[in-house]
């Protein structure tokens, strides 16, 4: 056996998987974005028609879909950076000396990730309420009115970047923490030694050390935020005044309220571009200032 | 192994005649139909019945995902405006013969608004099993005080009792409440009027005809002229406190307010707000035909059992106790002589709405359009549109809409 087909041999289940269950998949729905497949291409498919790139410009000229877009980017500028802002903050603490009952706090920290996102999104529209809820309340005892969080277009995706960056920063805290427990302890040392304060050492080696792990996570977190779903799906409903509405939000409901499928299979194509996009500036960022580490 | 073996012991026990039935129920009447359906199961020894509840917020996905699943049950309850897509689909089984041969099911006993919302080219495709319709919900206090010892009956006196209304409460309320979240009532008014809302058998938008720029410009002048608050229901918070604090005399709603106004009105307030007709342009008008259906899926193996169920819950005895349980309105007039209906004051208007109710256009794209006019009609509130401009735009999406369904009738007129 040649050195090629044994490679092919160990790769191909794992190219086959691919194939069937990615690849493919994608060539099809990229197929039904240039047609408009709908309920009467439902009932038979004779009714389907090829209709080129229009599905794309109807989109683009729809006002719905800049929202849905702006919301999405709101999502992602505001959401991604704090949590993983949240994710760094507790993995420092938990890595810090001074630390006590670490397993219980790093269990603590990362339980919202594994609980189910339907019950603490029940759990959260209480918390959120706005006559009894604790966040109103705690406002209220500060001497701040109470906000309307989920019923207010101005305070609902705030709502909803708070529930997000609460749920998934503990994933991430995890990858840094094992980033954070991999610096060098002699590192440290040296810099101590040099008569670096705990900013210095933090700048300067906590940092560059940590800088591929960020930058993965970064990549990841993004990547994420980018297809905001199931949070305003099961507290908003994309409302109020489609404040919440996100992309992928917006393609399911043209998938199955209207079963457009063609057109929601072009939204679909048209956030990956922007993912895309947001990935590879991303990665430019990382090889220009992160190259050093 | 052992699933073949329970297999085999679950076959066994079924025994060769018993029909296992599915129905799917939504919200509320999912949870109150295994309670009338005990009485069909000993009367129906043959048939066992497993009801699923569906929410209703999620039930209109699922019906169409289960179609392309072929995973739909054998009987379900219906929205009746999503008659038209199933039927689209082909889904639903054509219930003309069964109807016209039952006992149970009597035609000319339903609402005929009712029942056209069921029928589709002639046929039959579902049975109405309650009724969903909005008229006037009203304090009658603050009407009085404006002069009016009776409720508007028509578009004139309305607007004049709202005005009355707005002068007699002055700044910071209102007369009447419509809420931009809604498509109902703007869609009432445009079936009150003579020309369709869609022209040329549904191929094309019709709002800029005479008779529906009248009804955009109606309903567009109690924002205009400030008798309505450009407000959607989610501002409002809590419509009962404030119809309760007087900010609005006026509100557009179904049934199940009544039960919500009984519950939530304060007791000495009970005694000043009724229900009236829906005001038409001269004299009572026509509002719209809500409601569930109940239909037979065609793919089901169970036509004559499924449509047993069906006629049994279409029994004027079995309608009365779902009225009971569940305060939706039965839609046949029989069913009305339970004095539980007939002595309750507040659902007199509805009996008498019932017999003025229209379907909305029958076609599956009616959903879309019905969002469209609420965005549509939000806006222009919102940035002072008048009627024909509004007519324009809504004509303009609404023909977008339809593109399709151009196309399939086309389509369908080449190849006869």
């Amino acid at each position: 056996m040649r050195p090629s087909s044994a490679g092919w041999a160990f790769a191909g289940p794992a190219v086959a998987v691919l194939a069937v269950f990615f690849v493919f998949p994608v060539i099809a729905a990229f197929a039904i974005s240039l047609t408009d497949f709908d309920i009467y291409a439902l009932a038979d498919l004779k009714n389907l028609r090829f209709v080129g790139v229009q599905n794309y410009i109807d989109l683009l000229e729809t006002p719905l879909f800049w929202r849905a877009l702006v919301n999405t980017l709101y999502f992602v500028v505001v959401g991604a950076p704090l949590s993983l802002a949240a994710s760094l903050g507790a993995a420092l603490l938990l890595n810090a000396r001074a630390a006590r009952w670490k397993a219980f706090f790093r269990t603590a920290l990362f339980a919202p990730v594994v609980t189910t996102l339907v019950a603490v999104a029940v759990i959260w529209r209480y918390l959120l309420h706005t006559k009894y809820g604790l966040v109103n309340f705690s406002l209220g005892s500060l001497g701040l009115p109470s906000i309307d969080w989920l019923g207010n277009p101005r305070f609902s995706m705030p709502a909803i970047i708070l529930f997000a960056v609460w749920k998934n920063f503990g994933y991430n805290m995890i990858i840094l923490l094992a980033g954070l427990q991999a610096i060098p302890e002699e590192l440290y040392e040296a810099a101590r030694i040099d008569g670096a304060g705990k900013v210095q050492q933090f700048l300067h080696v906590t940092l560059p050390g940590l800088a591929p792990t960020l930058f993965l996570v970064g990549i990841l977190t993004m990547a994420g935020y980018f297809q905001l779903f199931a949070e305003p799906y099961v507290m908003t409903q994309g409302g109020p005044v489609q404040s919440t509405l996100s992309v992928l939000y917006l393609m399911y409901e043209q998938a199955f309220k209207w079963w457009s499928l063609g057109s929601a299979s072009a939204v679909a194509f048209i956030l990956f571009v922007f993912m895309l996009a947001a990935a590879s500036l991303q990665l430019a960022l990382t090889r220009r200032f992160g190259g050093a580490a | 192994m052992i699933g073949a073996a329970l297999l085999a012991a679950a076959c066994s026990r079924e025994g060769p005649d018993i029909v296992e039935l599915e129905f799917w129920a939504m919200g509320r009447e999912g949870e109150i139909v295994p309670i009338l359906t005990k009485e069909f199961e000993a009367e129906n020894p043959d048939v066992r019945l497993r009801v699923q509840q569906i929410p209703w917020t999620v039930a209109h996905e699922k019906l169409l995902t289960a179609f392309v699943g072929g995973a739909l049950p054998d009987v379900a309850q219906l929205g009746n405006t999503w008659i038209a897509e199933l039927a689209a689909l082909g889904a639903l089984a054509d219930l003309t013969g069964a109807v016209a041969g039952s006992v149970a099911i009597d035609e000319a006993d339903y609402f005929s608004g009712i029942w056209a919302t069921n029928v589709l080219h002639g046929a039959v495709l579902g049975v109405p099993w309650y009724v969903d319709t909005r008229l006037l919900f009203y304090r009658s206090d603050i009407l009085k005080d404006a002069g009016f010892d009776h409720p508007p009956r028509d578009w004139a006196e309305w607007r004049a009792a709202a005005e009355a209304v707005k002068k007699r409460v002055g700044a910071g309320r209102f007369a009447l409440l419509l809420p931009l979240n809604e498509f109902e009532p703007q869609v009432m008014l445009a079936l009150q009027q003579n020309d369709p809302v869609l022209r040329e058998d549904g191929r094309y938008g019709n709002f800029s005809s005479a008779g529906q720029r009248r009804a955009i410009d109606y309903y567009l002048s109690f924002f205009r002229d400030g008798l309505a608050p450009p407000a959607t229901e989610s501002e409002i918070a809590n419509v009962w406190n404030e119809f309760a604090r007087g900010y609005f005399a006026f509100y557009i709603t179904g049934p199940w307010n009544i039960g919500e106004f009984r519950r939530r009105l304060p007791a000495d307030l009970q005694d000043d707000w009724m229900t009236a007709p829906l005001p038409g342009p001269a004299g009572p008008g026509v509002s719209i035909a809500g409601g569930s259906s109940l239909v037979v899926v065609k793919k089901s193996k169970h036509q004559e059992a499924a449509f047993r169920l069906i006629e049994f819950l279409s029994r004027p005895d079995i309608q009365a106790r779902f009225y009971a349980l569940s305060g939706n309105l039965p839609p046949r007039r029989s069913s009305w002589n339970d004095p539980l209906l007939k002595e309750d004051p507040y659902v007199g208007a509805f009996r008498d709405q019932l017999e003025r109710v229209r379907p909305a256009p029958q076609i599956p794209e009616w959903e879309r359009i019905a969002q469209e006019i609420r965005v549509v009609t939000e806006r222009a509130v919102h940035e002072g549109w008048d009627a024909a401009r509004t007519a324009a735009e809504l004509d303009r999406r609404v023909d977008a809409i339809l593109e399709k369904r151009r196309f399939m009738l086309a389509k369908a007129e080449e190849t006869p």
